[in-house]
């Protein structure tokens, strides 16, 4: 039985007229560390409102630990723990009046569930007394953590929670979920991050409302159907106009100091596009075949998923 | 129970936590209490009267001195002509012109009889229904001294109905005294209002309500954990509003302390679901303020505040009944000027009850944790 189970859901905004979820159909086994990817407006913020019981969808079931998110509300909200993507606690209250805030309202206390939140709390013990509003983004972040797990949930439900945190604290993050999912918590997170994709142990990738894929990181890696190119030259804007305009190549991209590149049939090789961009004038060329990453991945499936998206949109 | 005690701590917390809030709450009924019933005086003083005398006679001179001695008046000018005067109104220095025909005192000894005219500027109704009134008091006070009139009243059986009267319950007929007790209702309710509508919709603005609806917590451990605080600091304010009214007026309420709290706490209920009503139909402060503030104008201007709500047309008055604050206004001066015991406002008591209990069903329906 899967912990997480989303149903055909399906939810509009403003009567009908903003598509948010499109049939989603979603399965997440227990004490799986599963990663929600997908850009800004891609729905994840709405799934995860559904799951946690504060929005109802319009068609299809959620159900989270067995109990239904619409009918059973109440049993969820005792074993869930959730992260909203804005920081939500008291600005106004200290770091430890928030903790013991949020426990007292699940009905337990700091000390009761201590274990589970100490490697995280002794990072922010020293600002006990300092006001949520005060602390640095990383510290706010790792203060909410500790108030959605203050009550030891079941399930832990983090919207975008690396979303404007520096590097290392987002490295550090991913290390205090690592943990957290030692101790058999099931974790939904999700992010507009490709890079933090492979950190998870499962990913959906979504994008307006559809889910394009959900697998293993390598499995989606592994998907990728045709060979993938890296292009580099000593102007890579030129290169990437001159190589939308080459017959042969099916889709580019700039990614980071090099342009990835696919073809549109087997039989054009890169020897050939290489070629014909020598004969256009652009020079150090240098050119490898690679493995996709997730964002690859995710590019391909976006561009194919797009014109039945737009389709459906009508 | 333990939740909703926590709730209260962390209300409390957060309201003395903001100094800028809290000195607001008290110092603003505090000064606004000691300043708006002084300001709010509808006893007209100094109406200014130019004065057109064609007569120039004594008799003349005479009534412009017993006008000049009630007190009530300030001479602005003596001007030679009607339209000379006229002048005066037209730039605003004059509120009345008094003419005096020639041939005034004249008329007066020979034929008994005769008219002086007299032109009120009636851009403030007020000040010129007073005004005149003023001047045809000392007018008749002059009239009634002439030596025409003081021989003939030596007649035995002149006649006529002799008015003598004494105000109840405002022996003074003191402005202040009918307002103070209606400004400490209107402070009440805009701070019992204002308050309870932010809060709650700040707490959606900022997303904290997010973060609690996704706990166990039951929505009338959140509402009550709202209103209470609320409710205590009204009744705080309301405390510090009679002793105000109390040091600065010397106003002591005649009737029963126990009538006036009792009356206080149940409009304050009725106040604070209006509040949180507001709260759940608006998602940011910004909205709950032009919203709270709409119905609160509505509230002063028709609450018999500043005009009587018997003289309203009648669908002004339904309006005004329909108002939570009409009934507390009216039940606090009858309290605090009259000293009414509860069986004379057990009517507007019961109205109060229907508010609260209307106000705050309705936002509980409308109180949603999901949406």
């Amino acid at each position: 039985m899967s912990t997480v189970v989303l149903d055909h859901i399906t939810k509009h905004y403003d009567q009908g007229k903003v598509l948010a979820v499109n049939d989603v159909s979603l399965q997440v086994g227990a004490g799986e560390l599963f990663g929600l990817i997908g850009p800004d407006g891609a729905g994840k913020t709405s799934l995860f409102r559904i799951l946690t019981t504060l929005l109802l969808p319009d068609k299809g079931q959620a159900s989270v630990l067995g109990y239904d998110c619409v009918k059973d509300y109440r049993q969820i909200r005792n074993r869930i723990g959730y992260m909203p993507g804005k920081f939500s606690l008291y600005q106004d209250l200290t770091v430890k009046e928030n903790l013991d805030f949020f426990a007292t309202l699940f009905g337990s206390s700091i000390n009761e569930n201590y274990a589970l939140i100490k490697d995280i709390y002794e990072q922010i013990k020293p600002f006990n007394d300092r006001r949520a509003g005060k602390l640095s983004g990383g510290m706010k972040q790792k203060l909410a953590l500790c108030c959605a797990l203050i009550h030891k949930p079941e399930v832990l439900f983090l919207d975008e929670p690396t979303t404007g945190v520096d590097v290392v604290s987002r490295k550090e993050f991913w290390q205090m979920l690592k943990n957290l999912k030692q101790q058999g918590i099931t974790i939904l997170v999700s992010t507009p991050y490709m890079d933090e994709a492979v950190l998870c142990e499962k990913i959906a990738l979504i994008q307006g409302g559809n889910i394009l894929s959900v697998d293993t990181p390598d499995g989606i890696r592994s998907k990728f159907p045709v060979p993938l190119y890296a292009i580099r030259s000593d102007n890579i804007y030129q290169l990437l106009t001159a190589l939308r305009k080459e017959p042969g190549v099916d889709s580019s991209y700039a990614f980071g100091e090099s342009i990835h590149i696919t073809l549109n049939e087997q039989q054009t090789n890169m020897a050939a596009i290489q070629q014909s961009m020598v004969a256009k004038g652009h020079t150090q060329l240098s050119m490898e075949q690679i493995q996709p990453g997730i964002e690859d991945s995710f590019i391909r499936l976006m561009n194919q998923a797009q014109p039945a998206i737009a389709w459906q949109r009508k | 129970m333990s939740v909703l005690r926590y709730l209260l701590k962390k209300e409390f917390r957060q309201i003395f936590r903001d100094k800028t809030i809290l000195a607001m709450m008290f110092a603003m009924p505090t000064v606004q209490l000691i300043i708006l019933p002084l300001a709010m005086n509808f006893d007209v003083k100094q109406v200014n009267l130019a004065v057109v005398d064609n007569d120039h006679s004594s008799y003349s001179r005479q009534m412009v001195n017993t006008i000049g001695a009630s007190g009530y008046f300030r001479m602005v000018a003596a001007a030679p002509s009607f339209p000379a005067a006229l002048q005066y109104i037209e730039r605003e220095k004059a509120d009345l012109v008094l003419e005096i025909p020639a041939g005034f005192e004249r008329n007066l000894v020979r034929e008994g009889q005769q008219k002086v005219g007299i032109s009120i500027d009636a851009i403030n109704g007020t000040k010129a229904a007073i005004g005149g009134n003023y001047l045809l008091t000392a007018i008749t006070d002059f009239n009634k001294d002439l030596p025409v009139n003081t021989a003939a009243r030596l007649s035995p059986a002149a006649g006529g109905i002799d008015l003598t009267w004494s105000n109840w319950y405002n022996p003074l007929a003191i402005y202040k005294f009918y307002v103070v007790p209606a400004v400490l209702v209107l402070l009440l309710t805009l701070i019992g209002g204002f308050m309870s509508a932010l809060n709650i919709v700040r707490e959606k603005e900022v997303g904290t309500i997010e973060q609690i609806n996704v706990t166990p917590i039951r929505k009338w451990e959140f509402i009550l954990g709202k209103l209470i605080p609320f409710w205590l600091m009204g009744l705080i304010v309301f405390t510090l509003g009679l002793l105000v009214a109390w040091g600065v007026y010397g106003i002591w309420p005649v009737g029963s302390f126990a009538l006036l709290y009792l009356f206080a706490a149940i409009y304050l209920v009725a106040l604070l679901g209006f509040g949180l009503l507001v709260s759940t139909y608006t998602s940011n402060q910004l909205q709950a303020m032009f919203v709270a503030f709409f119905f609160m104008m509505i509230f002063m201007l028709m609450s018999g505040l500043f005009t009587s709500v018997d003289s309203m047309p009648p669908w002004a008055r339904l309006i005004a009944h329909l108002t939570p604050i009409t009934h507390f206004i009216k039940v606090m001066r009858m309290i605090v000027l009259k000293g009414s015991g509860f069986a004379d406002v057990q009517r507007e008591f019961g109205y109060l009850v229907v508010f609260a209990l209307i106000l705050n069903g309705w936002a509980i329906l409308n109180y949603r944790k999901t949406s």
